[in-house]
């Protein structure tokens, strides 16, 4: 199998004046076409940063990111927004939806950024298999975090992206809910054979992932297949 | 393995964008309807008075010959004149002869200096005398004792139609109050208003005596001239002719232009207004996009993220507020053209026609193409920035890298902001160097606005009072913390207050002018058209009644013959010679003296011929005669000290040297004159007399002019105080008109005012919200909101009042020559009522978050 995604000796500082901050040093891993990815670590580590700079979302002070065997690094914003509208899925812990769309129309951006026909079938059909077609004309604030995390979820497939990125999914949701979306995002990621990147400090989630890579300090502490192994 | 990537070069997909546009816009209905507005009222200002200015010219062209009343009025002092080219012609003629005369109200044994009209002829032949009732215009004509009486002067001296007044020996029955007729402006009705009599019984008043200063007008109607008959060729052919025999003319060409020039002014200050009101729409387009942008920055980065490209993201914004900018000014133009209705009410005292009420396409579309361009010229500046919106908002909530910036782009729309404020003020003003001007002007204010809010963030920041309880802590900090409003609120407030109390503080220095010279230790009383013989008969009069003699002056008049040899028809020749027309053309009114008095001060030269042995004066005898001018007149006509004038006294040549120049305060109620001779010239020439005296109240007045106009019926009398009610008046229609007008800017701006503030309230609702969280309790929260807006709103307001000061004083100094007073109540209540709004509005806007349960308001408000 191929890799989806190359990462080599990213380094990502913030300079504020004469000061500057490392988050992420020298960090390089790579995934395959299919794989199920978790990064964690505790607040700070350099988690999100690092989902951001490998989904294309920043850019790093030096290193390297392939993926799909596109290299980010030398990519303008407008060519980096193509690739992730191309191959990239997002799910974030604050869900992200337009809070001017309705449900429906939310699912269908990715889609009718691409310029498809037929989408909105598309789209009823996603949302029918999160189980919220009937709310589809619902705008985000007339629907409760589970439900909303739901249409993101959709959102993110609709493109039937490559890899998906998801950054702490289940953080701002119940235990409950929290399972079921679990359960629907790797379902989905099964049926659609995409590559599944998670940030998250849920241990219990990351294990359900076939590798996990802990960051501290900007670092990898350890990327383990141990845990893997321990999973199943 | 690296893929090369390449980005399909795809048009823009403008459905998916126009989509996009509609699905933001539709729920954030109330936030755009704010941004909207603005340029409603600010079109909406500028159709209706580019509309009514439209009309008003095209009615000035089509009713031109109404403004005449006839084809050629010809007009002179002598009652012979002939002018034998017209006299030849088909023609109808009506006569018309005026002077200055007092006339009595037995009703109430008052009298009154009016400017009689003796007509004879079906005068005016093209639009008609407006009267009430309107049949007196035709029955004052039937052949008996009736006069038409100017209206002002009815309501004045209480008589009504039916009322008898006499004019010398003559006693007329009112049969119609006199509302306007052609030929007649608000300025000659000041002094003397009008009354018309049959001229059948000019005669039996026995008030036109060998000397009398009459006006003799005719007015021509021609029948079927010949095609290729053009008056205003035959006047200019004939015009030495015309100018030797002392005629003057007017043709409907010329009034039509004459009257066009007056109404330039009008038309200017109107343009102003429309231009104020649009400009303030524009600070409220900018303003309110600013705020608008600020909240969509995540949306954007959102849609980044879904992989839109920054020219995407901004046209979606960009399609959404020109479209919205269309809407606005489509509106504006249908409101415009109605409110364009009210105009001719309004200014209905000062139009010379009648003003239609038609479309103006030009003005309509114009509006509308305006309203549309300046929407998206002053949003571009805020929406600029979406292109740079990162996606990585989504992930950290802030765009990271602090501040942006200015670039080549940004500095690009200021560019165009600038030529277009320079622009269409030279379209609506029509001068470059002021619009230049103009545009430097709105430039400083908004620049000293800036540094004024940066100034403030900084003092606060710098001097914060830790001691200080929570509320007000929290509040002061608002100012200076990330999305404060400081610098969009005072900029758009505080510019709003600046023009609109500019308007007012010049409004009251211009009626405070004529305030002062009614000043009560001024002269108020002015007997003139006293003969020689009766001048100590009416002095001793007064003296008797108590009343001082503040000056009692001879006037001779005569006309200027040549300048060092030169006359007129040489100076019209010969383009070399600098002399202007204007002196040779006028009719002097000269007094005689051998002092100044204390409204004049000697600029240059000398009065009298120096004793000695005086260089200048080597080669004049002793009795050469040295007249003194004014100096400013001196200057603009070219002429010098020792220059030889040559004077016409009725007939009469004397020789005179320019022998000295004197600066004159022309605002005294007195009178003064451009030339001064000395005593000894022209005691022997035809003259009159004009005593100044001051009555110490109406009652003593009209006493006084009773008794005169009985004994010496010849004598009128100008009761200054009379003339003043007139003015005041009429300042108050125009003052009236300029608060309606200033209505447009006002509205405008509290518009900005609410949608600023409402704007704003997006700013705090997450803190306000936590805070409330965190338990605060409704009061702290209200306190903390309340003195955020009161900072807000006093530094804005008194920001404006300070600028509105400066420019003021500045315009008190350099145009009207006059010195500004800041009344201190209107600065208060301007503050008061400024700094009230924006506190009131903000707690209405607050009131939401304040009542409702926290979670609801963050589910319905943040978006």
């Amino acid at each position: 199998m191929s890799n989806i995604l190359e990462v080599s000796n990213l380094t990502k500082t913030y300079s504020s004046g004469t000061k500057s901050l490392t988050v992420l040093s020298d960090i390089s891993f790579s995934i395959q076409s299919g794989d199920k990815l978790s990064i964690v670590g505790s607040s700070g580590s350099g988690k999100t940063t690092l989902l951001g700079l490998c989904a294309g979302l920043d850019r790093a002070t030096s290193g390297s990111v392939i993926l799909n065997g596109i290299s980010l690094d030398n990519l303008n914003e407008d060519e980096r927004a193509y690739v992730r509208n191309q191959h990239v899925g997002f799910v974030f812990q604050n869900f992200q939806l337009l809070p001017t769309l309705t449900a429906l129309e939310n699912i269908m951006v990715p889609m009718e950024l691409r310029r498809e026909k037929g989408i909105k079938k598309r789209a009823l059909e996603l949302l029918d298999r999160v189980g919220l077609a009937e709310r589809h004309d619902h705008y985000p604030t007339q629907l409760s975090g589970g439900e909303q995390q739901r249409i993101s979820i959709a959102r993110a497939f609709s493109n039937n992206p490559q890899i998906l990125f998801a950054d702490e999914p289940t953080g701002n949701l119940d235990e409950e809910t929290s399972e079921k979306i679990e359960h629907l995002l790797f379902d989905l990621n099964r049926e659609s054979g995409t590559t599944l990147v998670l940030v998250t400090h849920d241990l219990d989630l990351a294990r359900k992932t076939d590798r996990i890579i802990r960051l501290k300090g900007g670092m990898v502490q350890q990327a383990s297949d141990e845990m893997v192994a321990e999973n199943g | 393995m690296d893929k090369k990537i390449s980005v399909p070069d795809q048009k823009v997909a403008w459905r998916w964008i126009f989509l996009m546009a509609w699905r933001d816009a539709r729920k954030s209905k109330s936030r755009l309807f704010l941004f909207i507005s603005s340029i409603i009222i600010g079109i909406a200002a500028l159709v209706a008075i580019n509309s009514f200015s439209d009309n008003l010219q095209s009615d000035i062209n089509s009713q031109a010959n109404e403004l005449l009343g006839a084809d050629l009025e010809l007009a002179s002092n002598d009652s012979t004149f002939k002018y034998p080219v017209i006299e030849a012609m088909d023609h109808v003629v009506s006569y018309e002869n005026s002077f200055a005369s007092m006339i009595f109200f037995p009703k109430n044994q008052e009298s009154r200096l009016v400017d009689v009209r003796a007509l004879e002829g079906a005068f005016p032949y093209y639009g008609k005398i407006e009267t009430e009732p309107i049949s007196a215009e035709a029955s004052f004509r039937d052949g008996k004792r009736k006069a038409l009486v100017d209206q002002s002067v009815m309501v004045q001296y209480n008589v009504e139609v039916g009322d008898s007044i006499r004019i010398g020996r003559v006693m007329f029955k009112i049969e119609g109050s006199l509302i306007s007729s052609p030929s007649q402006s608000i300025g000659a009705t000041l002094v003397a208003p009008a009354v018309y009599i049959p001229m059948d019984y000019l005669d039996d008043t026995e008030l036109i005596q060998k000397g009398s200063r009459v006006y003799y007008r005719r007015f021509y109607k021609f029948l079927d001239p010949p095609n290729d008959f053009d008056i205003d060729e035959q006047i200019r052919t004939d015009s030495d002719s015309l100018r030797a025999a002392k005629i003057s003319s007017e043709t409907i060409r010329e009034r039509k232009e004459d009257t066009g020039d007056t109404f330039e002014d009008l038309a200017d200050f109107l343009n102003l207004v429309a231009f104020v009101a649009l400009l303030l729409g524009c600070v409220g387009v900018a303003s309110a996009v600013h705020i608008y942008i600020k909240e969509k920055i995540r949306l954007v980065a959102i849609l980044r993220c879904l992989g839109a490209s920054g020219r995407d993201a901004f046209y979606i914004y960009l399609t959404q507020i020109g479209l919205l900018g269309l809407i606005g000014s489509i509106l504006g133009a249908i409101a415009g053209t109605f409110i364009q209705t009210v105009l001719p009410k309004i200014f209905s005292d000062f139009l010379p026609v009648d003003v239609t009420i038609a479309l103006s396409w030009t003005s309509i579309l114009g509006g509308i193409l305006t309203g549309f361009f300046v929407s998206i010229l002053f949003a571009l500046s805020p929406l600029i920035s979406v292109r740079r919106a990162s996606p990585l908002i989504t992930l950290r909530g802030i765009q990271e890298g602090g501040k942006l910036k200015l670039d080549r782009v940004q500095w690009l729309i200021y560019g165009c902001i600038f030529l277009f404020v320079i622009g269409f003020a030279f379209i609506q003003i029509g001068s470059l160097g002021d619009s230049l001007v103009f545009t430097l002007f709105i430039g400083l204010a908004f620049g000293f606005l800036a540094l004024i809010a940066k100034i403030s963030m900084w003092l606060v920041k710098r001097f914060f009072p830790d001691s200080w309880s929570y509320v007000w802590r929290q509040s002061l900090a608002n100012l200076h913390r990330p999305n404060n409003q400081t610098l969009v609120l005072i900029s758009s407030i505080g510019l709003g207050t600046a023009l609109i109390t500019t308007l007012y503080f010049i409004q009251t220095l211009l009626i405070n002018e004529v305030e002062i010279t009614t000043n009560n230790d001024r002269p108020n009383l002015m007997i003139f058209d006293i003969q020689s013989h009766q001048v100590n008969e009416i002095n001793d009069l007064a003296l008797e009644r108590g009343l001082p003699i503040l000056q009692s002056v001879p006037i001779v008049t005569m006309r200027l013959s040549s300048v060092n040899g030169i006359t007129y028809k040489q100076a019209l020749e010969d383009t070399s010679i600098n002399l202007r027309g204007g002196m040779f053309r006028r009719e002097w009114r000269v007094t005689y003296r051998d002092s100044l008095i204390d409204s004049e001060e000697l600029a240059s030269g000398t009065l009298t011929i120096p004793e000695g042995n005086s260089e200048e004066y080597k080669d004049y005898s002793k009795d050469a005669v040295l007249v003194s001018l004014e100096d400013d007149y001196v200057k603009r006509n070219n002429l010098e000290l020792m220059d030889t004038l040559v004077w016409d006294v009725q007939g009469v040549p004397i020789t005179t040297i320019l022998g000295s120049t004197r600066e004159i305060d022309w605002q005294r109620v007195q009178t003064n004159f451009l030339a001064l001779f000395p005593t000894g010239v022209l005691e022997q020439a035809p003259q009159f007399h004009v005593l100044i005296t001051r009555v110490k109240s109406t009652e003593e007045g009209a006493l006084f002019q009773r008794e005169i106009v009985k004994d010496y019926p010849n004598v009128s009398v100008i009761d200054v105080g009379l003339i003043l009610n007139t003015l005041d008046d009429i300042l108050d229609k125009i003052a009236f008109v300029i608060r309606f007008m200033a209505l447009f800017s006002i509205i405008t701006g509290l518009l900005v005012l609410i949608s600023s503030v409402i704007l704003s309230k997006f700013q705090r609702i997450k803190e306000s919200v936590l805070l409330r969280t965190m338990g605060g309790s409704r009061q702290q929260i209200l306190s903390i909101n309340s003195l955020e807006y009161f900072f807000l709103g006093s530094l804005a307001s008194l920001s404006g009042i300070l600028l509105a000061m400066l420019g003021s004083w500045g315009l008190a100094y350099y145009s009207f020559d006059s010195t500004f007073v800041p009344n201190i109540l209107p600065i208060v209540a301007v503050y008061l009522i400024i700094t009230g709004l924006t506190i009131v509005i903000g707690l209405l806007n607050s009131r939401g978050i304040i009542s409702k349960p926290p979670l609801e308001v963050l589910r319905n408000e943040i978006q």
